[in-house]
């Protein structure tokens, strides 16, 4: 289990406990198929959907969430398509979000849990500490609804914007870099693409 | 125009027909010349999403989504974007996701430019090592019933399958 960070090595503006914020800014997740990235943002998912079927929660292929999500929302414009995924795995793909931009599917919405850190390497900064301003990118990609939500009042407005529907959202959620609830999930890949697909698709 | 034959534009909308009669819904790809009439025609079909990304990798990720929905999706990449995509690869081979993916080669018959060989002469390998079975296309009577046998593979059988399109195929681009 990783530290916590010291008060001095936290950012201001990183306030929020993901624990409580999270589900809060989510709020009804059954509303949504959800996608998650690495480590902290599976566990945030996974502890606030009981792992639930409508879920596909990574542990690994960093860099890929948004762009599931992308093709998922794409497939099923039906349905409300989550990503809640964090400040690293964004990094490592962020011309994702241009590609997002392009389609601007009005199903899909992006959840970033921005914690400054590497939490599940021991909590090493990211560029987010350091100067890089996620919602900045996000709207310079194209995307036109975003928000950076960093107090308890702002996370209302969140909620509607991920519901919103005139096009894709993307709402940076900043958190103080403490650990995700542990929750035990189901980590075999393919038994999760199977369980999604059942329950989204009925028996193949 | 790029100096290869006309004979591609054939080949190509046959490919683009079948791709769609399978119920392939969505074109991924980084443009490039190998692929352009695929990519013209994605564009100009309402009932196709046609995809630009800024790496390949978006593309697997990109694939693996449209099939936790149902839908079918086809990556169209240069040779050197397969390098691109490796890590990626991890969420087809745990996933069994089903994965098609159409290379257009280069760094390979008649090449003339020498940074396109180590990524080129990679292809295979590195695909193999990641579990995409990788199948070779070197006539333009072969395209249609190569890619037939991918589709069936990859989406009846719930396999990775890279078709690669050769510079025997394409030609080889001129300098």
């Amino acid at each position: 289990m990783a530290t916590e960070m010291p008060a001095s090595a936290i950012a201001p503006g990183f306030i929020l406990d993901r624990c409580d914020a999270v589900p809060a800014l989510i709020g009804r997740h059954e509303d949504f198929l959800i996608i998650s990235g690495l480590a902290g943002t599976s566990r945030d998912v996974a502890a606030l959907t009981r792992d639930g079927a409508h879920t596909y929660t990574m542990a690994g292929a960093m860099g890929g969430a948004c762009m599931i999500g992308l093709g998922l929302a794409l497939a099923r414009p039906d349905k409300r398509v989550l990503v809640v995924t964090g400040d690293g795995e964004l990094l490592m793909n962020i011309g994702a979000l241009s590609t997002i931009a392009v389609l601007n599917p009005a199903n899909l919405a992006i959840v970033c849990v921005d914690n400054g850190h590497y939490g599940e390497t021991g909590y090493q900064k990211s560029h987010t500490s350091l100067g890089v301003d996620l919602e900045k990118i996000a709207a310079g990609s194209g995307i036109k609804a975003t928000r950076t939500i960093s107090a308890r009042r702002e996370l209302a407005d969140g909620a509607r914007l991920l519901r919103e529907g005139n096009g894709t959202a993307f709402v940076v959620l900043r958190v103080k870099p403490t650990d995700p609830p542990a929750f035990k999930r189901n980590m075999d890949p393919s038994a999760c693409r199977n369980r999604f697909r059942a329950a989204l698709l009925g028996p193949s | 125009m790029d100096e290869r034959n006309d004979a591609p534009a054939r080949w190509q909308d046959e490919l683009y027909d079948l791709l769609r009669g399978n119920n392939v819904t969505q074109f991924a790809y980084v443009p490039d010349a190998g692929h352009r009439i695929l990519i013209d025609r994605s564009l100009a079909d309402p009932g196709a999403y046609s995809v630009a990304l800024t790496t390949e990798e978006e593309g697997v990720a990109l694939l693996a989504g449209a099939d936790l929905g149902g839908a079918r999706g086809v990556l169209l990449m240069q040779s050197s974007g397969t390098g691109n995509c490796v890590n990626l690869l991890s969420l087809i081979k745990g996933g069994r996701f089903p994965f098609l993916t159409l290379v257009s080669m280069r760094g390979d018959f008649g090449e003339g430019n020498p940074w396109q060989f180590p990524m080129g002469q990679a292809v295979e390998p590195v695909l193999a090592a990641m579990g995409v079975i990788c199948l070779r296309i070197e006539r333009p009577e072969d395209v249609a019933p190569t890619v037939g046998a991918a589709l069936t593979m990859v989406f009846q059988s719930g396999h990775a399958v890279a078709v690669l399109l050769t510079q025997k195929l394409l030609g080889a681009k001129q300098f």
